[in-house]
């Protein structure tokens, strides 16, 4: 019964999102008041409906109806509650669901909190967001029922992916979902502007907050799965450039590109077309990655199930909204009229650099993933392209994006001064060259590359402190002044310096990562220690242990540092029941500059077992960065002047075409 | 932040698409060089045990090679830690050896990719056994490359 309330609910809201697709928008075009209306309260409604959709699958799994077919594919009743609700999004179906969910949340929250949105703009932004939950929620119902029954139904269920049992990955895929499909508001806005053909600081001010708001969850839900893999998958790296890693982290780049140009259009009325088309790759590139990961062209722990009709199914949804969204824009975008005019050497001009490099690294990671499809499918010939390509060609890429934002923040917007900035970042520059002294000092013998980055880290977070101190006074003004002038400060000051100082410490640990690794294998007895970077790793024992839907070998590691105890490792080599999978745990220990990593490999019968361990100098603070730029996003978010723009509450509505307030 | 415009006048319209331009182009041009020279160097090919055997591999030259295990070939040799093993397209086979730990789903008679380089006896060194998602799971490369042989049989489901 829950089911097909379920089941009914996506068919309900298919007809929604249809009527909410085409009459708001007509309704602009003819100036039909009523009509634009019901953009709003139907975007609602749609919210309801999938939400009662996801409700009812959730349910299912919860209490494990095994009459549901997916539920009886993807759970067990012996799995822990968390997982199974994890398991309602770790299958195709339902993760469909989940974001045609989100994409609906994102519409309801237009409807709710754009009250002071030009009518006419809010009407056609929610009809191309209807458009796009038309097509996935036609998708879903015509390829991927996931309240199909089960008769007879089985016993127990084959179990979720025991991959995905983890906390890491209960949660990467509603954050990254939030991140990909929140650019959809970018996008449906970009489209609106273009039929209305204007785009000016208003319009800017309210495509930011949801840009934003998706750009920090899709941070997290990258830094979240980048995590899971380092600890999960145990082989010890932490970004592979997988092309399902690609996938997320393509929008990602261009997504940075539309938050930043994004304030130009909003404060200099300038780079509007560009912006426009930023916001049209970003959920481009969104949607993309959804066909690469949900097609099966790729094989990976997230391609569920492979069936070639969904593929195709998707391949021309994507064809459609690129392709048309791009004709729009061919067609409309040369008749938005120029604005504000500026020098190379301003804050323009540092945000178009960082524009230009975030999209050709983006470009470079596109033909990268793409390159070895295309080649495939024309010759048949197979190939892969690995680190060694991103490391050539994405990484010259960073390096002047880093130089460049150093100075960035201090030039001023129109016409700036360079010779004063340079002036103003000396100290930052010496600061670059002690942290690559030392760093070159007491890694000698090593790579100097690890010495180099460490010092362009140096670099970065040097200069986004002497910019902040300088706005606050630090040097100029009393202790009394400073914190005044701290705490009046904007929020998205505070944002802008948290989120490129975490940018800092996340390059710093990258470094670390990928040139400081200490690492040893070896086959031990109990009592055996192997050494490395200093520290002592002894196997104490090895026991057997059960789990609620698993039985694991646990292996007892001490690590030892002049003599002393300084950590306690277990990692696991678990099977699980239902499925027969085994899988690695890795035991980490954390402090603030390293980790210890080990992992417990096969016993050779004999009594003695493969151990490998890592020492990861750095590696924690990809996962500090990460969060200290999530943060960074929040703070900005949460400024005053966005709320102007977007989630408004309480607060009288402005009138449409409100003039921007000043700064 | 924002300070008035100094008394010189800001860089015409025109003048400004024209740098834009350029920048875009150089940035484009720079991009291209890189990819073009990282491609040069950095695609790996997967290759099959027939295509190892037919092609002249240069020396030290990273490729994938992908087959199925072939069964009662795998041993560990005497440091514990390294694994032997004899990948097959059920055409030709070749020897690999690769020290590490090797992935859970690792199996006789299973598909399986490894990455490495040839060494001079013409057995395979690989530096990377590829992991394998699920026991049903089949990687793309192999069930071609096993397509091409001829030895191709559908999983039974």
């Amino acid at each position: 019964m829950i089911a097909e309330i379920g089941h009914f609910a996506l068919m309900l809201a298919l007809v929604v999102a249809l009527v909410q697709s085409a009459l708001p928008l007509a309704g602009a075009a003819r100036g039909n008041q009523a009509w634009m209306a019901i953009a709003a309260p139907s975007a609602m409604v749609q919210f309801l409906c999938t939400g009662t959709a996801f409700g009812c699958l959730l349910y299912s799994f919860a209490v494990s109806d095994f009459t549901v077919m997916n539920v009886a594919q993807n759970s067990n009743s012996l799995q822990p509650m968390i997982y199974k609700i994890a398991s309602t999004w770790g299958n195709h179906e339902g993760s469909m669901v989940l974001w045609v969910l989100i994409l609906a949340l994102f519409g309801g929250m237009v409807a709710l909190f754009g009250g002071n949105l030009p009518p006419t703009l809010k009407a056609r932004a929610l009809s191309v967001q209807a458009m796009i939950a038309f097509a996935f929620l036609l998708f879903i119902l015509m390829t991927s029922n996931p309240f199909e029954r089960l008769s007879p139904p089985p016993v127990d269920g084959r179990d979720l992916n025991p991959l995905l049992q983890d906390i890491g990955l209960a949660l990467h895929p509603p954050m990254l979902y939030f991140g990909y499909v929140g650019f959809s508001m970018a996008f449906s806005f970009a489209i609106a502007a273009l039929i209305e053909g204007k785009v000016d600081a208003a319009w800017a001010r309210w495509v930011r907050p949801w840009t934003l708001l998706a750009w920090i969850f899709l941070t997290g839900g990258i830094v979240l799965g980048s995590w899971w893999a380092y600890y999960e998958l145990g082989w010890g790296g932490w970004w592979y450039w997988d092309p399902v890693e690609n996938a997320s982290f393509m929008p990602w780049l261009v997504g940075t590109a539309l938050l930043h140009s994004a304030i130009v259009v909003e404060k200099r009325d300038a780079l509007k077309t560009w912006t426009i088309l930023l916001a049209i790759l970003t959920f481009s590139l969104s949607l993309i990655g959804t066909f690469l990961v949900r097609s099966g062209v790729l094989t990976s722990v997230h391609a569920f199930a492979t069936d070639p009709e969904r593929g195709v199914f998707i391949l021309v949804l994507l064809v459609i909204a690129i392709g048309g969204s791009l004709a729009l824009y061919a067609w409309r975008a040369p008749q938005l009229k120029g604005g504000g005019l500026f020098a190379p050497i301003s804050r323009e001009g540092s945000l178009i650099l960082n524009n230009l490099l975030l999209t050709t690294a983006a470009a470079t990671v596109f033909i990268g993933t793409l390159y070895p499809l295309l080649l495939d499918a024309m010759t048949g010939d197979k190939i892969s392209v690995g680190p060694p390509f991103f490391n050539a060609t994405f990484v010259p890429l960073m390096i002047p994006l880093i130089i460049a934002l150093g100075f960035g923040p201090m030039l001023s917007w129109k016409r700036a001064d360079l010779k004063g900035a340079v002036q103003r970042l000396k100290f930052a520059l010496i600061v670059a060259m002690v942290v690559t002294a030392i760093a070159a000092y007491v890694t000698w013998g090593r790579s100097i590359f690890g010495a180099i980055g460490l010092g362009f880290s140096g670099w970065l977070a040097a200069s986004v402190l002497i910019e902040f101190g300088s706005r606050i006074g630090i040097g100029r003004s009393n202790f009394g002044d400073v914190l005044r002038r701290a705490t009046g400060l904007p929020r998205a000051a505070w944002g802008m310096m948290l989120a490129h100082f975490g940018f800092a410490i996340l390059a710093a640990g990258a470094t670390g990562a990928s040139v400081w690794q200490d690492e040893a294998i070896q086959s031990i007895r109990a009592g055996d220690a192997i050494s490395i970077a200093g520290y002592e790793f002894t196997l104490r024992n090895v026991d057997n242990v059960r789990g609620p839907n698993y039985v694991a070998q646990r292996g007892v590691f001490t690590v030892k540092q002049d003599g002393e105890i300084v950590a306690t490792l277990a990692p696991e080599r678990r099977r699980y029941l239902v499925q027969g999978t085994e899988t690695t745990e890795s035991a980490i220990f954390t402090n603030a500059y390293a980790d210890l990593y080990a992992v417990l490999g096969e016993p050779d019968g004999e009594g003695r077992w493969i151990a490998k361990v890592y020492f990861k100098p750095l590696v924690p603070w990809i996962w500090l960065g990460g969060a200290v730029m999530v943060l960074g996003g929040f703070v900005s978010l949460s400024d005053r002047r966005l709320r102007v723009g977007a989630p408004t509450r309480r607060q009288a509505p402005t009138p449409a075409n409100a003039p921007a307030p000043a700064e | 932040m924002s300070t008035p415009t100094t008394g010189r006048t800001p860089a015409t319209r025109k003048k400004r698409r024209l740098y834009a331009v350029l920048a875009g182009l150089t940035m484009l041009g720079i991009a291209a060089a890189l990819v073009l020279t990282a491609f040069e160097d950095s695609i790996v090919f997967f290759y099959s045990p027939s295509d190892i055997a037919e092609k002249n591999l240069r020396p030290g030259q990273t490729v994938r090679l992908g087959g199925l295990v072939e069964a009662d070939s795998v041993k560990k040799s005497a440091d514990g830690v390294t694994t032997e093993f004899v990948i097959t397209d059920m055409n030709k086979t070749i020897a690999v050896s690769y020290k590490g730990l090797l992935p859970d789903l690792f199996r006789e008679g299973q598909g399986v990719v490894t990455q490495g380089t040839l060494g001079a006896d013409g057995n395979f060194i690989a530096s990377e056994v590829l992991a394998k998602h699920d026991e049903n799971y089949m990687p793309k490369e192999v069930a071609d490359a096993l397509k091409k042989s001829g030895k191709w049989k559908e999983p039974e489901k």
